[in-house]
């Protein structure tokens, strides 16, 4: 009896507690760097888009919202040929950041998304790709891959030997 | 008072408690959150005040769904019972020495008779919506209602034989020299409490409890069908407040502010505690509500009205 | 039986296979990379590793590859030995030094070998720093796609390309971690058999060229089992599709048919399903006006209606066709009525189908299957060139021509398993094989003697004779020469010395009299060995579902001409068929230019441009429908997608609703109903409602579809939301257990119950490569668990034979000199990319068409040379009244006097041209 008015009590005293709500609009949060936030697609550091089209985030999505189809360049290089991000399905989980074995899709701090109109909410490869390298600076996939793309030659990636000549004898 | 009288007074009230009853919506609200730490609704209009009339729009615009599987008619008919039964209390609350809609002998009897009524709202609303969770909530509802009906009625019969009469008016009016939480404290506090298991609100609400029967009787309502479920139950507790401010706490009287101002500070002090007791309290166990109204409130009263009964006997 | 004991547990298994095959078919998870159940072992890659114990009271064991070793009863092993485990670790490890970083832009991924049994085998983190050796690509032609980098040294590709399919120009190179596997020099892989390296290859060396222009994970393909429709041998297959079109067919194993392996035309024949080719709306011609207009469903059938009106009683032929599904021609048949339904094929082909179902019917020898033309230790080849009419045949028959001297391998006690040993043991030594046709065919290597080439009729005189030399009651060849008798009796001897003698011939040759003579010579080997069998090759994907239609009574299209041509017919309905290859332009120009005419096809021919209502089908991804193979298999195909508009429907369904408008029928039936309907009416079709082998579309395993999309399906709530937000509800398929959707029932458990008829992908724990296929085997390599897919419809029958008597005469030597008499027998040619109208959509196949996809002709150099001719002159040729002009090509394989006649069906050759094969063979006068 006395601990349930001892808990009233005290309840009441929260009358003048400070708050703790954040008025959101005219203030800000504070938003760490690695929020999951709006999804982008980032670029390496020489220009090219990250994204390889390895559809390993789009399975590894459990609400299954990103759809792609990947496509090569005459050169060789892997590219998305569409990249879709249904943000009306996302859950901003982050697997697919997880997943990504380029940093091509990297979530951001971003969280001010809302729309009146759910197709707005429908992001495509335009809306998703930015000019930079966003928060892992200084990596680009090509450059450690052993495929041969344009600019790159078989055996010019990191750690590689030249081609082996198949015709030569020694041993 | 003559029939226009009551023509122009009857939907006045009904007009002033429905914006008590929704303006305690967002009082509810703002209460839970300053109790919590957070601000409460505070964007639409002053203070927020306005966030009830959004709340009216949206729960007038959602779609009011009947599902297939229910018992159509008494579906449709069971959340209007809460509010009728509710409202015709009101008639007989003495909100000031002259205020009030009608005077009534019995008008201690006609409020218990009525609030028992309300509790077919909630059975009928259960077993309507032909869905496991509604019918749990409803059967929770009728067994709850029963268990502490008894002793809300014995826990009065103190105040009653103190004042002698059913009349509210006079029961205010014996409280001119002392309020009977004085005398009366023990009734005081289980009526209050028998009050909130009526009104089922927390930590009564087994009818509905989310955490187990996701929203118990009126899970499958929507649209101003929950709105009348919504409205009722604030209609309870203003009325329950009325009631206690009536029965124990001298009714209108008061010194320097106008009598019914007084009513009405009283009355929104309670209803400021029962929100208080929602900010703090948990829900019990179904069993443990049972035994705790069948075995402690029920004897509680009883000893409450001999010890009264005797008192008054030897004082005479 | 033998009992083995595996890390403590007694486990019964089969004698005489290997410990990794015995350790596989119990369900163990034995890494592997070079042993491949159709490739047997040659323990090149040490991955295998198990311990091996002496008895129980040896606790220390050895190490062996458990490929290598064979399986003994009492044998004492462990698997989950730390010794082994770490042993087979270090061989991944080592394995993986030099492959490259590249899983997330290489094809293989998420159905790597490679991927699984890393993982498998415990090597998790690479610890070397050491530099990757890397290698130049070649580019293998328009199928296959090389990336040497990613090589591990399992050599499976050269033993599959050189050993088991013949391959001449895939090779290894080098030596230590220079190894290479590749062409002498850049250019097309010259085996038809060359995308089965896709499967074969553990990693991503060898990858799909074609699926790598709308690449797709195995994770998000839809597949349903279907069978391939680009010839009549019904190999099964699994075509995948991902965003409404159809992205790559993958072999589907089925131990009685393909096995494990695909011809390149199955494989990559698939595209005229995504073409502009296809019929995509239904259209009707306004009088003289060309093109047709488009309309919506409704309105053509109203137009059929209107066209039709009164004309239905007895005025309405129906022309069935031997690339459509029974269930298809059963409800044109059921339409229009038996005594109006006439089979799409010529005359020669009809009259050889006949004679073929009569063979396989009445006659004592059964029909082979593909496993047991693998099986076979002695063949005959009549007249037909297998290798390009039905290249896993050949396949099959490169497997024969190993089975007698690896029986002869029991007395050096080298199991037939032991793959290098074996093939060494062997030195090149063949099965009797004996080849005789009019053109070389890519199966000449496997010739015990030099092929025997000669005209058609001297073919069949061959058959006879040496059916004449085993069973005396059986005709002889009275003017048969001393060469003729001597090859004859040779053959002969071999046959009767075989365990499992075959007879192969076929359509191709379009000469009754090699079939007769083959029947005939199957039927008297069957006295000496009665395990004999005779296989066939058939023009198209349903041509015995066709002709046993109604074989007694049916008629070719040429009587439908007749009747046209007589005022008996007022409309007619054409189903998936090109009537100008069967009755030639004219022809079918007459029978189309009725009041009424209806084509329904799934991609427009010029039968449908000269109807006046075309109607678009589904095509066999979009359908579900029965065909009947070569041997008289019944198998289901099955929807591996929804048509791409609402527009397209199965071809029966059309007739249905034009049945259902003329008011002669009931509702339209879903197809399983009507394939029941129809196996009901039919009895020679009775095994196709066998609900074992074809399960009704109520069948559930625990309340639950078979899902035809993986579980880890991608991209539900995004593919469409271009089109709308909402997104839509899957298909219902009410027609088939299989249900569009990842949610149902699958199990790789070995305890599964799904029939192998319905599997729709192959997954296991581990196992994300088609190797999850040991998971559904009985036994590594054996038949699928839960039951054989399509059933036989006809067995041998246990009469005594009836010969044909019927022998031709020796073709007349041809007239090379002479002004007069110019005479050049004209022969019908066919090439594995060319020969197949669907197959050409895909311009990678196209562009292996001989001659760049020109028609032309072949002869020898000697023939030319007597007519003046040098090779690429421009030969003009009379063939039955009309004047052809064709490139000329030198072909030393030729017979001599012989023009071997060439024409592509790519869909744009002159009309004329396209019926020109129904005329072979024939005397041609050369001009």
């Amino acid at each position: 009896m006395l601990a349930l008015l001892r808990a009233l009590w005290l309840i009441l005293l929260h009358t003048f507690k400070k708050r703790v709500t954040v008025q959101y609009p005219e203030q800000k949060p504070y938003v760490p760097p690695r929020w999951r936030g709006r999804i982008i697609l980032s670029r390496d550091p020489d220009g090219g888009e990250r994204c390889v089209a390895c559809y390993l985030c789009a399975v590894a999505c459990p609400v299954d919202c990103i759809a792609l189809q990947a496509a090569e360049d005459e050169t060789g290089r892997r590219y998305p040929a569409s990249f879709r991000i249904n943000f009306s399905r996302c859950i901003f989980c982050g697997y697919c950041e997880e997943a990504c074995p380029t940093y091509a899709i990297q979530l951001t701090t971003d969280y001010e998304m809302g729309e009146y109109r759910r197709a707005n909410l429908v992001y495509e490869k335009e809306d998703l790709l930015i000019s930079g390298q966003g928060k892992y600076p200084g990596y680009n996939f090509y450059r450690v891959a052993g495929v041969e793309i344009g600019g790159k030659a078989k055996g010019e990636a990191e750690n590689e030997r030249p081609p082996v000549d198949v015709r030569g004898l020694l041993p | 008072m003559s029939t226009l009288q009551y023509i122009i007074l009857i939907p006045a009230l009904i007009f002033v408690l429905m914006s008590v009853a929704s303006g305690l919506i967002w009082v509810e609200r703002r209460l839970l959150g300053i109790w919590q730490d957070r601000l409460g609704p505070n964007r639409v209009g002053p203070f927020g005040v306005l966030q009830v009339l959004a709340d009216i729009l949206k729960v007038f615009t959602k779609e009011d769904w009947v599902p297939p599987f229910a018992d159509k008619p008494v579906f449709i008919t069971a959340p209007a019972i809460i509010v009728v039964t509710v409202l015709i209390t009101f008639a007989v609350v003495p909100f000031g020495p002259r205020a009030g809609l009608a005077d009534l002998n019995i008008g201690l009897l006609f409020f218990l008779a009525m609030s028992s009524l309300g509790v077919y709202s909630v059975a009928l609303a259960g077993w309507a919506s032909d869905s496991k969770y509604s019918l749990l909530g409803g059967l929770r509802a009728s067994a709850q209602m029963i268990s502490y009906e008894v002793f809300m009625g014995l826990s009065l019969m103190g105040v009653v034989m103190l004042a002698g009469s059913f009349n509210l008016r006079t029961i205010v009016l014996a409280q001119r020299h002392m309020w009977n939480i004085v005398p009366q404290f023990l009734g005081f506090i289980i009526f209050m409490i028998a009050g909130i298991a009526e009104t089922h609100r927390l930590p009564f609400d087994l009818p509905e409890a989310e955490s187990e029967l996701v929203a118990g009787f009126h899970s499958e309502y929507s649209g101003m069908k929950f709105g009348m479920f919504f409205l009722g139950e604030y209609f309870g507790i203003t009325l329950i407040s009325a009631m206690m401010t009536t029965l124990f706490l001298g009714g209108w009287m008061g010194p320097v502010l106008p009598p019914i101002v007084w009513f009405a500070l009283k009355t929104f002090a309670f209803i400021c505690f029962f929100i208080l007791l929602r900010a703090t309290l948990p829900r019990p166990r179904y069993d443990q509500l049972m035994s705790f109204g069948w075995k402690t409130m029920f004897p509680l009263s009883l000893v409450n009205l001999l010890v009264t009964g005797g008192i008054i006997l030897a004082a005479r | 039986m033998a009992t083995i004991y595996i890390d403590g547990k007694p486990y019964e298994t089969k004698d005489g296979i290997n410990l990794l095959d015995t350790c596989l078919s119990l369900g163990f998870d034995v890494p592997y990379f070079c042993w491949h159940p159709a490739l047997h072992s040659v323990g090149a890659c040490r991955q295998c590793a198990v311990k091996v114990f002496k008895d129980e009271k040896d606790t220390k064991g050895r190490i062996v590859m458990s490929c290598m070793t064979p399986v003994a009863d009492g044998m004492r092993l462990s698997i989950d030995d730390p010794e082994a485990i770490k042993f087979r670790a270090s061989v991944i490890e080592w394995l993986m030094l030099n492959h490259p970083h590249d899983c997330p832009v290489c094809d293989e991924g998420g159905e790597c070998h490679l991927q699984d049994m890393t993982l498998l085998a415990g090597h998790v983190y690479r610890r070397t720093t050491l530099k990757k050796r890397t290698h130049t690509n070649q580019d293998l032609g328009p199928f296959v796609n090389h990336e040497m980098n990613r090589c591990i040294q399992c050599y499976r590709c050269v033993r599959f390309y050189k050993d088991y399919a013949g391959g001449k120009d895939l090779d290894v190179f080098g030596c230590h971690d220079h190894v290479y596997f590749g062409r002498s020099r850049n250019g097309a892989l010259e085996s038809e058999f060359s995308g089965n390296l896709v499967e074969v290859c553990p990693t991503g060396v060898f990858t799909d060229k074609k699926f790598k222009k709308h690449y797709t994970r195995k994770w998000d393909l839809q597949a349903a089992p279907s069978v391939c429709v680009h010839c009549s041998l019904g190999c099964n297959t699994l075509p995948g599709e991902r965003y409404g079109t159809l992205r790559r067919i993958r072999n589907r194993y089925n131990q009685s048919v393909n096995g494990y392996f695909l011809c390149d035309r199955g494989r990559y024949g698939y595209e005229f399903v995504n073409s502009k080719i296809r019929m995509r709306a239904a259209s009707v011609k306004i009088k003289g006006a060309a093109p047709a207009d488009e309309v919506a469903p409704e309105l053509a059938i109203s137009e059929i209606r209107k066209k039709l009106n009164g004309t239905h009683e007895g005025g309405i032929i129906g022309i069935g066709s031997p690339r459509a599904s029974l269930e298809s021609n059963y409800a044109l048949r059921e339409l229009v009525g038996a005594e109006n339904f006439y089979h799409g094929v010529s005359d020669t082909v009809f009259n050889m189908m006949g004679e073929i179902v009569r063979i396989i019917k009445d006659g004592p020898v059964a029909a082979a299957s593909l496993e047991d033309v693998r099986e076979a230790d002695a063949v005959l080849v009549l007249g037909e060139d297998v290798s390009n009419t039905a290249p896993m045949l050949a396949l099959a028959l490169r497997q024969a021509s190993r089975n007698a001297p690896l029986a002869g391998l029991a007395k050096f006690k080298i199991p037939h398993w032991d793959d290098a040993a074996a093939r060494n043991a062997m030195q090149g030594e063949k099965s009797p094989f004996f080849i005789a046709s009019f053109t070389g065919t890519r199966i000449d290597d496997l010739a015990s003697e030099k092929p025997y080439r000669t005209a058609p009729d001297d073919i069949a005189r061959l058959g006879f004779l040496i059916a004449h030399e085993l069973a005396p009651e059986s005709p002889g060849v009275p003017d048969a020469g001393e060469e003729e008798k001597s090859l004859a009796r040779r053959i002969t001897v071999a046959l009767r010395n075989s365990k499992k003698p075959l007879v192969v011939c076929g359509t191709g040759p379009q000469s009754i009299h090699i079939l007769r003579a083959a029947a005939n010579a199957a039927w008297a080997i069957k006295q000496a060995v009665p395990d004999a069998r005779i296989a066939f090759s058939l023009p198209e994907c349903n041509s015995m579902g066709l002709a046993l239609m109604d074989f007694s009574s049916g008629r070719p299209v040429s009587e439908a001409l007749k009747r046209v041509q007589a005022g008996g017919a007022k409309a007619v309905i054409v189903i998936e068929n090109e009537l100008v290859e069967s009755i030639g332009k004219e022809g079918a120009e007459e029978i189309m230019s009725l009041p009424c005419s209806v084509a329904i096809d799934f991609i427009a021919t010029r039968t449908s441009q000269l109807a006046g209502v075309a109607l678009p089908a589904a095509s066999f991804a979009e359908s579900q429908g029965t065909f009947v193979n070569n041997e008289a298999r019944a198998q289901r195909f099955y929807k591996v997608m929804q048509p791409q508009n609402k527009n397209i429907q199965g071809a029966w369904r059309w007739l249905r609703e034009i049945e259902a408008a003329l008011g002669t029928a009931k509702q339209c039936p879903e197809i399983d109903a009507l394939t029941a309907e129809l196996a009901k009416k039919m009895p020679q079709f009775a095994p196709i409602a066998d609900r074992a082998y074809f399960p009704p579309p109520g069948f559930r395993i625990a309340g639950m579809k078979i899902p035809r999309q993986p579980y880890r399906y991608s991209g539900r709530t995004a593919m469409h939301t271009h089109i709308g937000m909402v997104e839509p509800k899957p298909p219902s398929d009410t027609g088939s257990a299989l249900s569009f959707s990842m949610e149902g029932f699958y199990d790789a458990s070995k305890k599964q119950k799904i029939p192998s008829a319905l599997l729709t992908h192959y997954w296991a724990p581990f196992w994300n490569s088609v190797q999850a296929l040991n998971k559904f085997q009985g036994g590594v390599g054996g038949p699928l668990l839960g039951g054989e897919s399509g059933k036989r419809l006809m067995g041998a029958s246990g009469s005594d034979p009836v010969y044909f008597t019927d022998i031709p005469e020796k073709q007349k030597a041809p007239g090379l000199s002479g002004a007069n008499n110019r005479g050049l027998f004209a022969v019908p040619l066919y090439h594995v990319f060319g020969s197949e109208r669907l197959s050409m959509e895909n311009p990678a196949v196209a562009s292996l068409c001989p001659e760049g996809g020109q028609p032309f002709i072949a002869a020898s150099p000697r023939t030319l040379s007597a007519l003046g001719l040098n090779k690429g002159d421009t030969m003009g040729l009379e063939i039955g009244g009309t004047v052809f002009e064709f490139k000329t090509v030198a072909d030393e394989e030729m017979a001599e006097g012989l023009a071997g006649v060439f024409v592509p069906e790519n869909g744009n050759i002159r009309a004329d041209l396209a019926g020109l094969y129904s005329k072979l063979p024939a005397w041609a006068r050369f001009l």
